[in-house]
Formats: structure tokens, sequence, C-alpha cells
């Protein structure tokens, strides 16, 4: 669909490469893969490899909030990149959109484990936090909104599906901005099943956050399109999707930068080049550098792109995101007019 | 924006006809829990379902019928019975609008046990990890009806299912779309279980949403999809309506992770949202499906609520809430709770809670007891799940 006076007023990052946004650019500035970690495999003397989140030098003050202290990292991921988006800014009917595929894993294995040991003990404090929505639970709780939120939950394409909805409430006036936010979180059971399905594959995790409001002053970008989903299905496969996204977004010209979801997988990419393969201009792949985390690759994608449309460096900038399993969706940023 | 197909599937059987005269004498479908073992847990019992042998007939191959978990056959049996009563034909561009709260995490549960048990094999694991995804059961609802629409799967705990309805709703009103296919489902699994019984949410008596000695809610499983479309394609296609939706209200409750305001604020905002959505005021509600899960917390909160929102109405207005007869779908509810507005003002009667003995002197409103035949025009529905997600739903009779 086409978007209509929604601008992008703020954003947030964390990731592997750091947390905030200008960790995240000077980490895709350098076009080299972030280091990969071990990460013990419980039962295996072979680790898994991961991208972790780097750890603050202190304990952010938004963990002193009430809601926060126990939270999952997911939780604690999605609370920061959305107070980087909103700066100084204390929005009222704030609408909040989080969108994730593996969910809040390390609280659900926990819970899981004292279950199998005795359910009768296991912990009341840990199942709450389990729930997908508990993390927009606790961001609206912390910037005291009451307006709608949703808790999306598929693949990478979901993120952009969120862009699409707060372009809708915006429009609609069911809330006055919105933000949208796409994260994961670490747990040996998400790189274990990543490993099932490619050997290279690197897990990252974090959270990335775009604040949307009607207001172009001080915007860093207009949100010019978002593509319906296209699902991946036995009617339809990737590279079919990959096609239909790419040709709903406006016309494309070279010196764009396109955002594309490639993977250091080989194989997985195949699709999205096919789709794009007439691009000659300029191409940023932060799953490369970052490694995959699903809805909080999404998110960085789309914080590349504003912020390479923000500071000037092109005119325009798309996303492209060919999902690990449900869909094929793309996006357009452009520059204030 | 009108209903044209509806299929549902709970524990007190499986399609529109078994279902509606089960609601209609507010038959109790509890029983032991057989699926997995609760003898460590305090509560012993949920409503659950003897799903039927064979799924119902669809484009999905053999192979991918073995793989649906039993979240998977839940919605496939659903959707099968509103594909067929709309009469809808595959669309490459139909919407699936979907609200569960943990998709197939008996499937889930399989992976971790497998992946907890430090195993040398990996067999079955990449079937499980593709199974466990939440929006892998929209796919399979494309490839089992042959179409390849968008799939939105929304997961706002307990009011995901009236959640995915409104969206759906909005999607039409809109004009983002003339159809959207949307619904809920959950299945009972031992997470899940576990976790609402540390909580000592469940009851370790039975379901009793409203009265004052209720003790806690019981689990039940189900799913329900429904056909929803704009009015003149409905027409157009000479389609027998259902009902209608007319109103869509959502709130957040900002109090507790898993505790309501006692207020009520933002169940009392999601109603009036509805409400005034859908043009109508309390006076012109004929009924209220509450969410009402017979926690000591939460029906308190939302019989505050319903006093506060209907006003001198509430003397008069008829609640009950379903969760007497099939338990907490949890995603599931809203949208079986939908269906069951729609068999009401189809069939002119109202639900009743027959377990009911003591009314909590909190309610203002009549709660329904007995089975009762009745003229009604317009119903609300209300979801609330934790996280404080809210949502209402307006339904009103097609005539």
């Amino acid at each position: 669909m086409v978007v209509s006076q929604v601008f992008v007023n703020g954003l947030g990052a964390v990731s592997p490469a750091g947390w905030g946004v200008t960790a995240l650019r000077e980490g895709l500035e350098k076009c080299e893969p972030i280091a990969a970690r071990d990460l013990p495999r419980p039962g295996w003397e072979k680790p898994l490899r991961f991208r972790p989140v780097p750890p603050l030098s202190g304990r952010p003050a938004f963990l002193a909030h009430a809601r926060l202290r126990r939270s999952s990292a997911m939780a604690q991921h999605t609370v920061a990149a959305a107070l980087e988006a909103l700066g100084e800014r204390t929005p009222a009917r704030v609408g909040i959109i989080v969108a994730m595929l593996a969910g809040i894993v390390t609280y659900t294995r926990r819970f899981y484990e004292e279950v199998l040991r005795d359910p009768a003990t296991a912990s009341p404090l840990i199942f709450p936090e389990t729930v997908f929505n508990a993390p927009a639970s606790h961001l609206a709780a912390y910037l005291g909104s009451t307006a709608p939120s949703y808790t999306l939950v598929g693949d990478d394409g979901m993120f952009l599906q969120g862009l699409g909805l707060a372009a809708q409430w915006l429009a609609e006036g069911e809330v006055e901005s919105c933000l949208v936010i796409g994260g994961e979180e670490l747990d040996w059971l998400v790189p274990d099943a990543l490993r099932l399905f490619s050997r290279e594959a690197v897990y990252g995790s974090g959270a990335g956050a775009l604040y949307l409001t009607r207001n172009s002053e001080g915007a860093l970008a207009e949100l010019a399109a978002v593509t319906d989903s296209f699902s991946i299905t036995r009617a339809r496969n990737r590279l079919e999707a990959a096609l239909k996204a790419r040709s709903q977004l406006p016309p494309q010209s070279p010196d764009e930068l396109l955002c594309d979801s490639a993977r250091n997988v080989t194989r997985r990419n195949a699709a999205e080049n096919a789709a794009w393969q007439d691009w000659t201009g300029a191409r940023l792949s932060p799953k490369v550098v970052l490694g995959e985390a699903f809805a909080a690759s999404a998110a960085w994608q789309c914080i590349a792109a504003c912020d390479a449309v923000a500071r000037d460096a092109f005119e325009a900038a798309n996303v492209s995101v060919v999902g690990a399993s449900q869909q094929a969706i793309a996006a357009r940023f452009r520059k204030l007019t | 924006m009108v209903v044209t197909g509806a299929g549902i599937i709970t524990a007190l059987g499986c399609g529109w006809k078994s279902n509606a005269e089960g609601f209609r004498a507010g038959r109790v479908a509890f029983r032991s829990v057989t699926l997995f073992d609760v003898s460590r847990q305090r509560a012993k019992s949920a409503a659950e379902i003897d799903l039927p042998g064979d799924l119902p007939p669809t484009l999905l191959t053999a192979h991918m019928a073995r793989r649906l978990d039993r979240a998977g056959r839940l919605l496939v049996t659903a959707a099968h019975e509103c594909w067929n009563q709309a009469g809808w034909q595959p669309d490459d561009q139909l919407p699936i609008v979907l609200g569960t709260t943990s998709g197939a995490m008996s499937c889930g549960e399989n992976y971790l046990l497998h992946a907890l048990s430090i195993p040398k094999s990996q067999k079955q694991q990449p079937t499980r990890v593709v199974q466990y995804q939440l929006h892998r059961q929209g796919l399979d609802l494309c490839n089992a009806f042959g179409f390849a629409g968008p799939v939105t799967v929304i997961s706002n705990a307990c009011a995901s299912g009236g959640n995915a309805l409104g969206h759906a709703f909005q999607m039409i009103r809109r004009g983002a779309s003339t159809k959207v296919f949307a619904g809920g489902y959950d299945a009972l699994c031992q997470l899940t279980f576990a976790g609402f019984d540390s909580l000592q949410a469940l009851s370790p008596t039975t379901c009793r949403p409203f009265d004052a000695g209720r003790d806690g809610l019981l689990l039940g499983e189900g799913a329900a999809m429904l056909a929803l479309e704009s009015l003149e394609a409905a027409k157009k296609r000479g389609a027998e309506i259902l009902g209608e939706i007319i109103g869509y209200g959502a709130a957040t409750d900002i109090h507790h992770l898993t505790q309501p305001h006692p207020n009520g604020d933002a169940a009392l905002a999601a109603m009036s949202a509805a409400c005034a959505n859908a043009g109508v005021t309390p006076e012109q509600v004929d009924y209220v499906n509450a969410h009402g899960t017979a926690t000591p917390q939460n029906d308190a909160t939302e019989a505050a609520a319903i006093n506060r929102w209907a006003g001198p109405r509430a003397a008069t207005l008829p609640v009950s809430s379903t969760k007497a007869s099939i338990g907490h779908l949890l995603g599931g509810a809203g949208a079986v709770e939908a269906v069951v507005c729609l068999m009401a003002l189809r069939g002119q009667w109202l639900p009743p809670e027959i377990n009911l003995e003591r009314p909590d002197p909190a309610c203002q409103f009549k709660i329904v007891r007995k089975p009762v035949d009745v003229k009604i025009n317009i119903a609300l529905s209300n979801s609330f799940g934790f996280g404080g997600a809210n949502a209402s739903l307006a339904f009103r009779r097609w005539s």
C-alpha cells in the first residue's frame, strides 16, 4: 500500500553491534560480520555460534521500573529500543506494535524445565513473562499508554506488517503516534533450532524500533510504502513471493539504497537475489553483519534505510524482506520533501 | 461488514449445530484431564475435546495432515466448516487473521522435551521447529483451501481472538480487503495448564463466572473461524448472511502484567469504543457475552466495568459467560464467543450459566441462569487478557 503522510520521527536499536543506532550504523559501515562467539549447548561438547548484544557498562535507569525488574531480555531490549526512538518525547496516546518470531524463549524454557521437574513447584513469577505480549505490556506500562497494543508473531516480515498496521492506525486516528518494534532474544534453544536448517547461520539477538507519527517536523524520513505480505505457500514459492513484493514497490532508481534480508546462507538468498537481480544501486545486508535475528533483523534493515535517508546519503531506501518461513514483503522510505 | 460463514469446535462438539444446542442448554463440558499428567496440580479438570479421528477433506496432503498438531487440527476442522458455509473460492490475496496465545505449543513441548533430553538424533526436530511457529497454522489453512493470502497472527494473550476479529473487521471497513478469513484457536497443553495452576488461577472445583463463591477458571480448548466480508460483496454473490459485526474497541490496561485494574478502566474503554464504533448505546445492547473467567479479580473488574458502562441499563441487561460451559479457550476465546453471539442472535436465545449458585452482589446486571428464548438484536462480546489486552466486539442480528 502507498502510505500517505506517515513520518519516521525516531529510531532505536539494540544489536550485536551495541546499544543505540550509532553503534548499529558504525557496525554496518564496517561491512564485516561481527565476530561470533561460542554458546555452550547443554549436553554437547560442540558449542553453538551466536552474536550477543554486548553488555552495558552500567544498569540502564529504566530497569528500575517495577514492571521491568525481572522481565525478559526481550522485554528489556524492546523498551531500550523504544525509549531511544522516542528520545525526549513523552507521547500520551502512543500505539505499540511488537513483532517477533521466537518470543520469550529463555523464560519459556526455564518454566517448562520447572514443569518437567515438578509442576507443583513451577514458578508463578516466570510464567506470566513467557506470554508473547509481555514485552508490549511492559512498554505500555512504562510509557503510561492505554492506547491499543498488538503483538504480532511471525517471521521477519511481520515487522513490516507492523509498519503497515501502524500507518493505518495513524491514518484513522486510532493513535496519535506509534512505536513499531521488532525483537528477538537469545537462548541456546534458538541457535540450536536454527542449526537444524543451516550450519552456517549465526544467530543474533536484540531489538529495533521506529517511532511513527503524522508530523513531518523534525522527522528523519517518510514511510512512503509498505507492500502487501505475500505468503510462501504450496501455491506460491519464495521467488514468486519476492517478485510480487518488489513489484508492488513504487519504481526504484539506481541512486537509491536497497536494504535486503540476505544472510550468510547462500541458498536462502536465492529468491531475493533473483527478484532483485537487475538492481545496480547500493546494497546493504544487515543480517550478514549482525546475524539472523528474524523480526529484529527486519527492524535493523528499516533503521539502516531510514538512517541513510536521514543522513542525506540517499533520496530513498527500499527494504526487501524475504522471511525465514512465512512471507515476502517490502517497504520504502524517502527523504522529506 | 457481515459474517457469511462460521466454523466452531469446542468441548461441546464439532460444528455449529452441536455447539448451538449445547450453549443454548447451558451444557457443561468439563472432565478430568487426560492429555497430560495433572496429578501434581491443584486443578484436575478442563474442557477437553474428543477430536474427530479424521480431518475433514481439504487440499492438505496426507503428509501435511499428519504433521498437524492438536491445535492445527482444531483450526483446520473449524476452518473447513466455515469455508464450506461461506462458499468461498480460493483467492490469491484472501487475508487470514488469527488470534492465538501459544499456537502449536504441544508441538513446541515435544521440541523442548527432545532438545532438553540431550539427544543424539535430531529426527523430527526440524519438523517440530517448523510446526511450532505460530504463523505455520495460518499457512496450513492457505494450503488446506488452496489460497495464498497474507497471514497475520495476533498474540495478545486471552484477547487474541477478539483482536483478530477486530483487526479483520477494520480491514474490511477501511476497504483494505472485501473479505477476510479470521478466527482464533488454542489447544490444551501442559505448559499453559501448569502456568495457570502456578498462579493459582485454576479452580479446584468448577468454573462459576460471577458467582460469589467462584474460585478460579478452568481451561478449555477449541477454535472458531469466521468468513467476514463486506455487505456489498456478500450480496453480490447471494451469500447467506449469519450476522453483522458492527463495532470493535481495544484498550490497554497498564496496571499489572496479570491483574486488571480493579476499576476496570481499560475494559470500560474497550466496551465504550466498540459501541461508539457501532453507533449504539448501552440501552440498545440486548446481551453481553462477558469475558467472565471466574477468577475473583477478573470478574470483579469486569462487573465494575459493565456496571459503569451500562449505567441504568445494567439492572435489566442480560449477561453471561460461556466459559461456564467450555472453559477458557485463551487465544480461541474471543473467536468462539463471537460465534456464540452469532448463534444467539440468529436463534433468539441466550446462553445460560447453569452452575451459578449465588451471583456476586457486585454484579448490578442480570446473569442469565436458565435457558431462555428472547428477542435480541445487538450483542457485545468481551475478551480481556494478560498484559492488559482488552477487546470488545459488537454484533447485530441480520434481518
